[in-house]
């Protein structure tokens, strides 16, 4: 008994060395067990935070196939290891419970969404991109001027996106002649 | 900052450790203001008049850095003795033609230099286009050297018309305009003069709620001025910083999903000015005799042309410039909102943008959706912009019914940020390559895995064809490797185009500067070429910061060229030298011949600071030794911008569209330039000059917290960060909770012209009321993060604004409106419709009169 009263770490703390408690004071059996799922991954890829645009440094950590932990990138001259609230739960941005990870579809007129496997849905889109296309083709405006386009298509969204990812976007649907083409940083 | 970019902050509070002084300018008090040495509020939409103070502050005392400014500025350059200011016209300039509400330029070029003004019908088209954007980047286009005079005495000189222009913008003026006490307004006006100069250099920090005013362009504008004259550009510790909000939002602008832009700010093309491949050159300053940079435009744009159609784009066609799709107007995403309402867009995609709750007028925005053949949304999450037609608060209204909503909905899920590799642009212009942890799960696909197929499949179907417009989409060059169970395209071989690269031998590029106009190279972003330079994805680079100087050369990859700070030259003096010890940058190495320093120099590496252009010098070699401002005609940073502006060569104060108060500075109220949509759906609360502004007695301003992400589609739908900032508030002082009955925690409503939102209400002593123009205004605050979507959810303050932009680029007036703020819940269904009919009928908003947006009898009829 006196043996586990001497062991509290508050009393281990104001008798041993390590006075402010962030070592061997505050261990215990099971600390000692622990491991830390950083140093049990199976390995670590360097990344980005994709929140804002500070660009903070990330490595995220993946164990048989799951990320374990995120963790802010010492080595960043930008960030130096630190991650703010949303840096630090982006693991949550991937593993939320909510996130989607099958198609959903609403026909026209539906109350509920329905079910669709990705190949359907990517033919049912190419499809329309193409009579969209073809019923709102111009090839002059109203002024009689060349255009060469559709105002029948429009896209937003590429701030959260990567570089190549913008340039194909945009290259595809330049080709296509869909011209209202925006981002956020419209607004 | 420290709210909305906390991590950058801490670059913040290390200079303060050292002694550096923070000035934290918001309406709203915030965690920044928490740390910052001074707090000062004021008015929603008056920082202009803020700024021209102290500018005027520092021309009255003579206080500008004068050395820096007489090489570096345009201040000593002579402009036109046809050119009248907004003192003698009531608040508008020379050249306004009230009938189309646009100005002529001429009056406003360098004297003798009238006929490079852009011509007055143009500039309609201009506004149309966003293409003050383009200027942005590409900055005056002169073919020689403007009249100057160094003694700065010239009445016409840009240093006296700015002087006379300020006068009015005096610190009592600042006190009544923005509800800044003179002593706290000459303290900031103190601490910015003295810690600029020989050995010291201020920040400005802005963040992007800056550029969402009528006037955002010439907030900023107005920063630069006050930079340039305190030689605060391109220095260490100096210059304007934008803090951007999305990780690669920078990216999204070089390499642009924007209509008016092609990657590398070329222009999109349109009929009137670029009806051939040689005038679009030219027109993006690659003409004969151009100075500057921009003088190697054909270059940058042969080379995208080759990168698009591959070895269809010939020296023979054009390049196939023909095959750009020409624009002709307005095609802004606010203006296809409004024509998903007519009927004239049928199929919209959205790319991990969520405008149902972060675009201005929610209600537009959900009423235009429902009224779409079909919407494809990719995204982590059920965001509401796919879920509009169950649950958005037009459901509840009834003015969406789903049995009668005919938009098809495919809500396709996206692989997030760890699930795939590629590069995010940052705020200083910094990609930063990301590896790829793990695939996607389930059916979670990247954009590059979407558009790559997408492509493929639509080039399927059109195969064949013999339709000439199928020819640019047949002619594409679409053929990257792919890869994995998925048959995900390599994001590094996009990127190895966008660098560039010989097409005959595959070898990348080191500098736009190798790019051909003969077609043998391609190039998709000459801003971006050097990111793949010698076959390495410098991007990629992760040398420890702790192993390198604190310019950090090797992490990451900085366009152009890996240059860190923009403009760099002017850290040194006209002769080459740091302009001191303290502050060495880059300079001259009289003795091996070429500039050096802790960073890329962003000049010429060879060329002599005593160099001097030869007469008749075109492109580059037009730019002398002490030219610092590069990628400028002149070679000069702007305080006076002949050119581009469409809304003034000067920023002036004009009231928010929705404001409380007359303009006290000038009879014309609000931008003059202004692009309005009248509307019925798109009614603004009357302004200062009209009757009625009591029925919206309140100013309203929106951001961010800490805890969210814009509007919540990377947040709400997040355990952690939906406990954190669990609910929908409203901020108000305890003097508008008295006025108004609020009790803290309980509920309240706010009610505009567009909508009634509501919210708990949030009693604080950090919102606090101004005195302006003798009169108390108070200001509420809301986060703008929340929807009918996610694990929190509340009403999304998006939906009280009205539609109406900045005329340079299209970006809307969100930061600042009248409102009333009333105690209790809102009503529900047809109650809330007929509680903001009643609003819009107390404030006169009925009917098809608008009230006049000229409030002076100034400027021409046509």
């Amino acid at each position: 008994m006196a043996k586990t009263f001497l062991n509290w770490p508050v009393l281990r703390q104001l008798t041993g060395s390590d006075v402010l408690g962030r070592g061997a004071a505050a261990k215990s059996a099971r600390s000692e067990e622990l491991t830390a799922r950083t140093s049990t991954a199976d390995r670590v890829a360097r990344s980005v935070c994709p929140y804002c645009a500070v660009g903070c440094g990330q490595r995220i950590y993946v164990k048989d196939e799951q990320i374990v932990q995120i963790e802010g990138d010492p080595d960043s001259p930008i960030s130096r290891g630190r991650l703010c609230p949303k840096g630090s739960a982006s693991k949550n941005l991937l593993t939320s419970p909510m996130r989607q990870t099958t198609v959903r579809y609403r026909r026209p007129y539906g109350t509920e969404w329905e079910e669709l496997d990705l190949d359907t849905a990517m033919e049912m889109i190419a499809d329309r991109v193409v009579s969209t296309r073809r019923e709102t083709w111009q090839d002059e405006d109203e002024d009689g001027h060349r255009v060469r386009r559709t105002m029948g298509i429009a896209s937003l969204g590429g701030a959260t996106l990567d570089n190549e990812e913008n340039y194909l976007i945009k290259k595809l649907f330049t080709a296509l002649g869909a011209i209202q083409i925006e981002n956020q940083a419209r607004i | 900052m420290a709210e909305a970019h906390p991590v950058g902050f801490q670059w913040v509070v290390e200079a303060m450790n050292r002694g550096a002084t923070v000035i934290h300018v918001d309406p709203r008090f915030t965690r920044t203001s928490a740390l910052a040495d001074e707090y000062v509020p004021l008015r929603a939409g008056t920082d202009i008049a803020f700024l021209g103070g102290i500018i005027n502050y520092v021309l009255t005392h003579e206080l500008d850095f004068r050395e820096y400014v007489l090489a570096y500025t345009n201040a000593a350059s002579i402009i036109s003795e046809d050119f009248q200011d907004t003192d003698d016209l009531e608040g508008l300039f020379s050249g306004f033609n009230r009938e189309t509400r646009t100005y002529d330029e001429t009056s406003w070029q360098y004297a003798g230099r009238e006929d490079h003004a852009e011509p007055a019908q143009e500039t309609k088209q201009e506004r149309q286009t966003a293409q003050p954007l383009q200027h942005e980047s590409h900055g005056i286009s002169l073919q020689d050297e403007p009249p100057r005079d160094d003694t700065l005495q010239h009445p016409n000189c840009v240093y006296q018309i700015l002087k006379r222009h300020y006068a009015r913008y005096t610190p009592e003026m600042v006190a009544e305009t923005c509800g800044v006490p003179v002593e706290q307004f000459l303290e900031v006006c103190r601490a910015w003069t003295e810690n600029s100069g020989r050995d010291r250099t201020t920040a400005l920090v802005y963040s992007v709620g800056w550029t969402q005013h009528s006037v955002g362009v010439q907030y900023i504008r107005a920063g630069a001025i006050l930079q340039l004259l305190l030689g605060n550009m391109g220095r260490p510790g100096g210059g304007i910083l934008a803090l951007r909000g999305h990780a690669s939002i920078q990216g999204s602008t070089d390499i642009p999903t924007l209509f008016n832009l092609l990657p590398g700010y070329l222009v999109m093309p349109n009929p009137a000015d670029h009806g051939s491949f040689r005038e679009w050159i030219e027109d993006m300053g690659g003409g004969a005799g151009a100075k500057g940079f921009w003088a190697n435009a054909e270059a940058y744009g042969v080379n995208l042309l080759k990168a698009y159609w591959g070895e269809k784009a010939t020296a023979d066609n054009d390049f196939c410039f023909d095959y750009l799709p020409r624009i002709t107007g307005d095609h802004g995403t606010y203006r296809s909102v409004l024509d998903m309402i007519d009927g004239k867009v049928k199929g919209y995609f959205l790319l991990g943008q969520n405008p149902a709750v972060g675009s201005a007028h929610g209600k537009a925005q959900r009423l235009g959706m429902a009224n779409l053949d079909w919407l494809v949304v990719r995204d982590l999450f059920e965001i509401e912009s796919a879920s509009f037609w169950k649950n958005s608060p037009e459901v509840e209204t009834g003015e969406i019914v789903p049995e009668e909503c005919a938009t098809e909905v495919f809500l396709l899920p996206a692989a997030g940020h760890a699930e795939k590799e590629g590069t995010f642009t940052q705020t200083q212009r910094m990609l930063q390559w990301r590896e790829k942890a793990l695939e996607p799960p389930g059916d979670c696909r990247s954009e590059l895995w979407f558009f790559y197929h997408l492509g493929r499949m639509v080039r399927e179907r059109l195969a064949g064809s013999t339709d000439a417009r199928d020819r640019p989409v047949l002619d594409l060059a679409w053929d990257y490797p792919v890869d994995g169970p998925h048959e995900e395209p390599s994001a590094e071989a996009v990127l190895r185009e966008i660098n560039g690269y010989e097409v005959a031998t595959g070898r990348p590029l080191a500098s736009f500067t190798e790019m051909r106009t003969d077609g043998s190279t391609l190039g998709g972003c000459w801003i971006y070429t050097g990111v793949f330079a010698d076959g390495v994805n410098q991007a990629a680079r992760r040398k420890p910061g702790s192993e390198q100087g604190p310019v950090a050369l090797e992490w990451g990859w900085v366009w152009p060229a890996n240059r860190r700070i923009l403009y760099n030259r002017a850290s040194a003096d006209p002769e080459g030298r740091p302009w001191s010890e303290r502050k060495a940058y880059v300079w001259w190495d009289e003795e091996q011949g070429r500039w050096t320093g802790h960073d890329v120099p962003d000049f010429e590496v060879a060329k002599s600071p005593s160099y001097r252009a030869p007469a008749g010098a075109s492109g580059v070699e037009a730019l002398s030794g002490d030219d610092a401002f590069i990628m400028m005609g002149d070679g000069k940073g702007a305080l006076f911008v002949p050119q581009g502006l469409l809304d003034g060569p000067l920023p002036t104060h004009y009231e928010p569209v929705e404001s409380l108060f007359r303009n006290p500075l000038y009879a014309q109220q609000a931008n003059p330039t202004r692009l309005e949509y009248r509307r019925e759906e798109n009614r603004m609360n009357p302004g200062g000059a009209d009757a009625h502004t009591d029925v919206f007695p309140f100013v309203f301003t929106t951001s961010r917290l800490t805890e969210h992400h814009t509007a919540g589609g990377m947040s709400r739908y997040l355990q952690y960060l939906s406990e954190l900032q669990p609910e929908m508030f409203v901020e108000v002082s305890p003097a508008l909770a008295e006025e108004r009955g609020l009790e803290h925690l309980g509920w309240c409503h706010v009610v505009t012209a567009r909508a009634a939102i509501e919210g708990r209400v949030m009693v604080t002593e950090r919102l606090r009321p101004l005195r302006v123009e003798g009169r108390t205004v108070h200001q509420a605050w809301l986060p703008y993060h929340w929807g009918s979507g996610g694990m929190v959810t509340g009403d999304s303050a998006n939906d009280l604004l009205g539609i109406v932009l900045d005329p340079n680029v299209l970006i809307q007036e969100s930061k600042v409106g009248t409102c009333d703020v009333r105690s209790g819940r809102r009503p529900r269904g047809q109650a809330l419709l007929d509680l903001v009919a009643e609003y819009r009928r107390r404030a006169g908003l009925v009917g098809a009169t608008y009230p006049p947006v000229l409030t002076t009898g100034k400027g021409t009829e046509q």
